[in-house]
């Protein structure tokens, strides 16, 4: 379903993502982990066409993101780091202008927003400016969003970034379900690494833009000789903290507070 | 079309429900109405330019077009830094159509700005000519386009709201105060006749000038000229650059 082949990005001189290659095949869930700067939003965003690889080969659902981005965008939904709804529009406007956008029928997307937004306990809210809805609400209705349009392929960015442990639960359980009932594959990162290893079937580990080991949960801990999956990363990406923690820190700091409010 | 018309509608939905941005607005033009009307009119009238009201008002109902189509413009900023616009930019849509859908939202919420400083203006004693404001919206139509377009075109290159000061410092005030807004054309210096002669507002002024009171300082047919084609250029610049922002 997905295809990376030697894929490099540079941005004057540093390389952010350097000469990495993967598959995830069609219905899998695929961690994709690393520290603070790894490289894993810039790939993320050569996937889904909002950057360009300086050299290497994509394919997303057959196609190539950049000979091909309508095709590609057409085939996935997305999550992303940071908050992207409209605050000054309610919940359903948000869902709206995603299903105009992706070319749904009114009355086919009428249902199907009021069907998500109950999947995701936010029906009450439909109606609510999403500018005051809690760091938690806006990240179940940016899921709920990103589904809208029947993706073959789900990337999730940290989704559950700043959540509480019950939301988080919710939102994984959801999306095991629909991986498992809909075929639905998923691209997930997060710095919480028991979410992935209950979520994923396959997991690599990248770190200073290269892939320094992938597998599965089991496989990782064995050629680690470790016997969590935090040690294992650990011990594949060293205990150093990384340059970009300072400023990653304050991103998500702001992201638990505001979750992105809008002035 | 159905992607610039939820654009479009998005834009609207926002001026409408930032109802202290539109209070706010109005002070400005209000203030301009109030300082310059009553307190030059004396004045402008003594030296034989009869009703300064008359004149003035549709300088100030063009500014207002030119502050809110601007901002509206540079709103692509906004939603850079706060993520909707990565939203937009991966749909499946051209952006050239996100592009035309803002920037119709944002003329449209533009020229409602102007025709209410156009009604608080008749407050203020200003009585525009009614068969002139079927055309007065056409120009007032155009000049909004242009501005929200040359707006959405700095937003697409600056990153931050850093260069908004500078902006607003170095092309909207100049642009304003350097258009016949607020004093005629006609003997003016050198220099200033050259700069009132490039900026394209003036062309816009003199038009909204002339279809609501009939004194025209340049004409008709070469207003709707330069605006026209000026607005198309700036909004091939704006698509263009809109197209190769950076996500
Ligand atoms: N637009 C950009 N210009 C310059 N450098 C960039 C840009 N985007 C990312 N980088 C750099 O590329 C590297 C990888 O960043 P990336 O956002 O992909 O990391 P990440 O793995 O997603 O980290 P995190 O877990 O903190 O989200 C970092 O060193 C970052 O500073
Ligand atoms: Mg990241």
């Amino acid at each position: 379903m997905i295809k990376v082949e030697n894929l490099t990005k540079t941005f004057d001189e540093r390389r952010a993502v350097d000469n990495i290659s993967f598959e995830v095949g069609r219905g899998e869930i695929f961690a994709f982990l690393g520290p603070n700067g790894a490289g894993k939003t810039t790939t993320i965003k050569m996937l889904t066409t909002l950057l360009e690889p300086t050299s290497g080969k994509l394919e997303l659902n057959g196609f190539d993101p950049i000979k091909d981005p309508g095709e590609v965008r057409k085939s996935f939904g997305i999550v992303f780091q940071d908050a992207s709804l409209d605050t000054e529009l309610t919940a359903y406007e948000n869902m709206e202008i995603h299903a105009v956008l992706y070319g749904l029928s009114k009355d086919l997307y009428q249902k199907r927003i009021d069907e998500l937004l109950f999947l995701v306990e936010l029906a009450d809210r439909r109606n609510d400016l999403v500018k005051d809805f809690s760091g938690g609400m806006k990240r179940r209705l940016e899921i709920a969003r990103s589904l809208l349009h029947h993706p073959k392929v789900l990337f999730l960015d940290e989704p559950t970034l700043g959540l509480d442990p019950q939301t988080r639960n919710l939102l994984w359980n959801y999306i095991k379900d629909l991986n498992t009932k809909e075929g639905i594959t998923v691209f997930l990162t997060t710095h919480y690494m028991e979410e992935a290893d209950k979520m994923a079937n396959r997991i690599a580990i990248i770190d200073h833009g290269k892939i320094v080991g992938s597998g599965t949960s089991a496989e990782l801990k064995e050629s680690t000789q470790t016997t969590s999956l935090e040690e294992a990363f650990l011990k594949l990406t060293g205990h150093s903290v990384r340059e970009e923690g300072g400023e990653n820190q304050m991103r998500q700091a702001a992201r638990l507070w505001g979750g992105g409010n809008r002035r | 079309m159905k992607t610039i018309y939820i654009l479009w509608q998005r834009q609207l939905k926002r001026y409408l429900r930032s109802k202290s941005r539109i209070v706010g607005s109005l002070g400005q033009p209000i203030l301009f109405l109030l300082a310059l009307g009553y307190g030059f009119g004396p004045v402008y009238s003594q030296a034989g330019g009869g009703n300064y009201i008359h004149f003035l008002a549709p300088g100030i109902v063009a500014m207002s077009i030119l502050f809110t189509a601007i901002f509206s413009g540079i709103e692509v900023i906004w939603d850079k830094q706060f993520g909707f616009l990565k939203e937009t930019l991966v749909a499946p849509v051209s952006r050239i159509n996100i592009m035309i859908g803002r920037t119709l939202g944002g003329a449209t919420v533009s020229v409602v700005q102007g025709l209410i400083v156009l009604i608080l203006s008749m407050l203020f004693g200003f009585r525009p000519n009614s068969w002139g404001t079927l055309l007065a919206l056409v120009i007032m139509f155009l000049i909004a386009l242009l501005y929200t377009a040359l707006g959405t075109a700095i937003a697409s290159i600056l990153e931050d709201m850093q260069g908004f000061q500078l902006i607003m410092n170095f092309l909207v005030m100049p642009s304003f105060f350097l258009s016949g807004a607020l004093f005629p054309l006609r003997g003016l210096p050198k220099a200033l006749t050259v700069v009132t002669r490039i900026n394209p507002l003036t062309y816009g002024v003199d038009a909204l000038r002339g279809s609501l009171t009939g004194i025209y300082q340049l004409s008709l047919s070469l207003d709707l000229i330069v605006l026209t084609s000026v607005s198309v250029i700036v909004l091939g610049v704006g698509s263009y650059l809109f197209t190769k922002i950076k996500a």
